[in-house]
């Protein structure tokens, strides 16, 4: 006699009088109350195995003796014979495992609908695959590519042509002299900004990022513009060097130099993130243990910045081995290639029949990144100081006179990084040719009604990249708003490698994964027989994948900042998953879905990296028609469009910055 | 009637011991469960396996002959029917008062004049019918709680779940909503598990508590009984401001005690540790030690007490609580309506004591 027979059996005896007192709660229930249960209760029969199987299995107990109308008429009566609850008891004779697994047999392939954590079926596999389509099948092309040209050793001997060691020896100078510039300007802002009570902090922060904002070959333009013979800044103070004297910009030490301007918010924004962690109460406690301000510098906020300095330090070298737009500006003039320009060059000049050599090209720069954020990773093994619980209170030491003078060294640290190569912008824009000094006499409007309405590229290139743009920024969110509910409702193994493959390519410098779009759809689609490159689809394909993590971030942490118990008071009140998607989810999200629509757009709008790469003829985007007008010698034309841009770029910045008070934490790089 | 039934019920996260053990109960209909314990002793965790939103590893959940969850399967919150109110209320921030209170109607489908009159019924029971068209951020946390409330019960669920739905509130505010919890239970007539780790809470609201430990269920009972006749040190310990003494006495007989036979008990313990014989905690041969639960309310002073020193004295309001160490030692607790110097040496009886 099985287990199962012997229980039954004992429960069969012990049963008839109780479920007679019961009065009918089993099968001798009237027909209407079975029916009614069985409409209720259908669904779940259906899940649990059959409806007979419920009705069979009814759990014995002892504490309901009386009938139900007894009860209700003694409610409010002391009742000491019959408890309102009774601890086991009796339940034991009911079997600890299901015990009726041969029942459920028939289902037991099948999973439940809608499992416990209440996501639906489809979820998982529709993020999932996003996720492979957009991350793992681009990088595995080009690592592929890259082994295959590794092997064939056609291009391994490119890898030792003077040339690619030129470039390799060129990107690692640049990189690591914009790290240093980055770190100093970064940290300065950081310390002054989260430890000091300076004025203006908000709009110094502000300031602070918008170069990184603002689109490297807009940057690289402006400063070009600032300096050298032809500025029209510099002639119209009358500074300028004489004509034939060389542009300064146009050597490595330039270009490091703008790298850093262009990255230093990095710094900034990690530092500033690490020092969050040094609070008031720290500083307040090692000043009372006798400590003067500098020695509360060096032992406390020092070491505990150290973390946000590091990480702050490898993102900028990172950036700055992935960087096109500025050595492209100021390097191709001169002679200079970097890696992301010699990728560019050779595809420009040899087309298809490079592939192999750019795809190895790729795979050398996603080399040098992994090892800087490798090398990152090591140095901040131990070094985690986060505090647990720690005050909100900033930190803020009061620098009595020095305070003036620190706010004098900071604006003018902005003034010659940020205004004057904006003025120089603006005044070049407003010029009517190349080397002419601005007055009063020549200033025009002419470039801004030659871009705006009279040359066709720029006007293709604007509507091209607000479609891109915002194409990416919305469709993104179809993908980001499940993805960021799965990764917040679940954790484990595969939620981590779901959010690492997102991550990847945001990580990547764009250029590796501009080359990796071409491998992975130069050739026609399957199944379609068209192929992608040369259309604006690969563009935008593209974008889905390298701002994936931007636009996820925003989501993630509204996600993340939401109290869980707000959804499940939904789940309570019977709303299932799409329905309280609609009602509770997504309008808490909504502020943050809409931060992540205007980051990615900002972002999207001004991408030079990946369309430099991607383009042909009628699908130029903002970035490309920058670069081909500077390059064809149009720098007042180019410059009035960077204007454009920057303006975009302020304008997008600020109207965030509005509804900063609506967003979850963390979701504006440039607040705290 | 259906009844709530959780059949040896256990869950794993993986980290060593069960977060919950091997519990079974049966609620009955009408039932008000507080489930007591310290934090982390598992009450939250059987709370949310009731409602669905943690699955069993092992056992199984039945309302009435429906089997809700098991290790295998669960049947989603979403339709089992039941409510709760959470500890952060989890009121919707982009709805008004009257949105978050009919939104269980609005997804059962019932709009218009139907929904008006429900929620309006809801709003009415918790005093809140001026507040219908604000927004909870404009809300005290008293009146958010009971707009939780009004949630809770307009669309009169099976079972009520309360996830310490006290603990953010001041003391007055607790006492008014424990009568709004009372009439609530009174009017509903649903099944209502209330997870708390405040005994007097507890006492004041269920028709039965409680108690765990550790994942596991110590004991069952209605308020009073568990109070009187706590089963284990552990309960003892828990329940009420007892304290537990270690006294010979043999193993048959009475568990309640009175204070000729705990007379007798302290006598010869006391006798045997002054006498300079064995050490007072060694038990004698023949008599184990047992442990005796005593509260402080049964200990008065009285002449034919035995000896007893005063250690401390301290108001507390309503009276003092003096802390007492016998003979041989061991501390009582007692409750006193006058001061008693610290130090004095004064005869005390105990008029009852608990065998646990």
């Amino acid at each position: 006699m099985t287990r199962a027979d012997e229980i039954a059996r004992g429960r069969r005896g012990g049963a008839p009088a109780e479920s007679d007192a019961e009065g009918g709660s089993g099968l001798l229930g009237s027909p209407r109350r079975l029916l009614s249960k069985a409409w209720r209760f259908g669904p779940l029969r259906f899940l649990f195995g059959g409806g007979e199987a419920a009705e069979s299995r009814l759990p014995q107990t002892t504490s309901a003796k009386l009938p139900n109308a007894l009860t209700r008429t003694l409610s409010g009566v002391e009742l000491p014979a019959m408890p309102y609850v009774t601890e086991g008891g009796s339940l034991n004779a009911m079997p600890r495992h299901g015990g009726q697994a041969g029942r459920w047999f028939a289902f037991s392939l099948r999973r439940p609908r809608v499992a416990s954590g209440g996501e639906p079926a489809w979820l998982l596999p529709f993020v999932l695959g996003a996720v492979l389509l957009l991350s793992v099948l681009p990088l595995a092309r080009l690592a592929g590519a890259g082994v295959s040209g590794l092997v064939g050793g056609e291009a391994a001997r490119l890898i030792f042509e003077p040339a690619t060691f030129a470039a390799l020896r060129n990107t690692l100078v640049t990189a690591t002299g914009g790290m240093v510039v980055s770190l100093l300007l970064g940290s300065l802002f950081a310390f002054a900004v989260a430890l000091t009570d300076v004025r203006g902090k908000l709009i110094l922060s502000f300031a602070f990022m918008l170069p990184m904002m603002i689109p490297p070959q807009v940057t690289a333009l402006a400063w070009v513009e600032m300096s050298g013979p032809a500025s029209p800044l510099l002639k119209t103070l009358g500074l300028a060097p004489p004509l034939g004297s060389p542009q300064p910009l146009y050597s490595l030490s330039g270009i490091a130099l703008l790298l850093g301007v262009q990255h230093a918010p990095l710094v900034f924004l990690a530092l500033k993130a690490g020092l969050a962690a040094s609070p008031r109460e720290g500083i307040e406690a090692a000043r009372l243990a006798g400590a003067g301000p500098f020695r509360v510098f060096r032992d406390i906020v020092l070491p505990l910045g150290l973390p946000g300095l590091i990480a702050g330090g490898a993102i900028a070298f990172v950036s700055g081995i992935g960087n096109f737009g500025i050595p492209a500006i100021l390097g191709i003039p001169a002679g200079i290639e970097t890696l992301p320009t010699l990728i560019f060059s050779r595809l420009a000049s040899f087309g298809a029949a490079t592939f192999g050599e750019i795809a190895l090209i790729s795979t050398l720069i996603a080399a040098i990144s992994a090892g800087g954020l490798i090398v990152q990773q090591r140095a901040l093994a131990g070094r985690d100081y986060r505090l647990i619980g720690h005050s909100g209170a900033r930190a803020a030491f009061a620098l009595g006179r020095w305070r003036v003078v620190l706010e004098a060294l900071l604006w003018a640290v902005l003034a010659l990084v940020l205004v004057a190569p904006l003025l120089a912008l603006v005044a070049s824009s407003l010029v009517p040719a190349y080397g002419v000094p601005l007055n009063l006499k020549t200033v025009s409007l002419s470039a801004y009604g030659e871009i705006l309405f009279r040359q066709s590229i720029t006007l293709t290139a604007l509507k091209n990249s607000l479609f891109l743009a915002s194409a990416a920024a919305l469709g993104l969110l179809v993908v980001t708003v499940p993805a960021a509910y799965l990764l917040t409702r679940r954790n484990g193994a595969l939620a981590n490698l779901i959010a690492i493959l997102i991550e990847v390519p945001y990580a990547l410098p764009g250029i590796v994964l501009a080359v990796a779009f071409i491998l992975t759809f130069a050739a026609p689609l399957p199944l379609v027989g068209v192929s992608l490159y040369g259309t604006i689809w690969i563009i935008l394909a593209a974008y889905f994948s390298s701002f994936l993590a931007v636009s996820l971030k925003p989501v993630m942490s509204a996600f993340l900042q939401m109290d869980p118990s707000l959804e499940e008071a939904a789940r309570l009140a019977g709303a299932g998953f799409s329905r309280r998607m609609r009602d509770v989810l997504l309008p808490l999200i909504a502020p943050a879905a809409g931060a992540s629509i205007i980051l990615v757009f900002l972002i999207a709008a001004n991408e030079l990296t990946v369309s430099a790469l991607l383009w042909s003829a009628g699908t130029q985007t903002l970035g490309v028609a920058i670069f081909n007008l500077d390059d064809s010698g149009s720098s007042d034309l180019a410059s009035a469009l960077s204007v454009l841009v920057v303006l975009l770029v302020i304008a997008l910045m600020a109207a965030l910055e509005f509804f900063a008070k609506y967003l979850p934490e963390g979701v504006l790089p440039w607040r705290n | 009637m259906a009844q709530l039934i959780l059949n040896h019920l256990t869950k794993d996260f993986g980290g060593g011991r069960p977060a919950v053990a091997d519990v079974s109960l049966t609620l009955r209909k009408q039932a008000f469960l507080a489930l007591l314990g310290p934090s982390g002793c598992g009450k939250t965790t059987v709370l949310r396996m009731i409602a669905g939103f943690e699955q069993p590893s092992d056992g199984s959940i039945f309302y009435g002959e429906r089997r809700l969850s098991d290790a295998e399967r669960a049947l989603p919150p979403e339709k089992r029917n039941m409510a709760m109110v959470f500890q952060s209320y989890a009121l919707w921030p982009h709805m008004t008062v009257a949105e978050n209170v009919g939104y269980p109607l609005k997804v059962r489908g019932i709009s218009g004049a139907g929904w008006r009159k429900l929620v309006g019924e809801a709003l009415s029971l918790v005093k809140l019918t001026d507040f219908a068209e604000r927004r909870p951020s404009a809300l005290s946390g008293g009146q958010r709680q009971r707009v939780a409330l009004a949630r809770c019960l307009v669309t009169q669920p099976d079972v009520v779940l309360l996830d310490e739905p006290l603990a953010n509130l001041d003391q007055h505010l607790r006492k008014a909503m424990e009568e709004t919890f009372h009439a609530f239970h009174e009017r509903s007539g649903a099944t209502m598990v209330y997870v708390t780790h405040d005994q007097a809470e507890a006492m004041a609201l269920a028709t039965d508590v409680a108690v765990m430990s550790e994942g596991r269920l110590l004991q069952v009972a209605p308020p009073a009984e568990i109070y009187a006749r706590p089963e284990g040190r552990v309960v003892g310990g828990l329940i009420g401001r007892g304290s537990i003494l270690q006294l010979p006495l043999a193993e048959t007989g009475e568990r309640q005690l009175g204070w000729p036979v705990l007379r007798e008990a302290l006598g010869s313990h006391a006798a045997n540790g002054a006498v300079g014989g064995p050490p007072a905690d060694v038990p004698r041969a023949d008599v184990p030690l047992a442990d005796v639960l005593v509260r402080p309310e049964h200990v008065h002073r009285g002449t034919d007490g035995i000896p007893m020193r005063v250690i401390s004295c301290v108001f507390e309001g309503e009276r003092f609580a003096v802390a007492l160490a016998l003979p041989d030692g061991q501390r009582l607790k007692a409750f006193s309506s006058v001061a008693i110097a610290e130090g004095q040496t004064a005869p005390f009886v105990i008029a009852s004591g608990w065998r646990l």
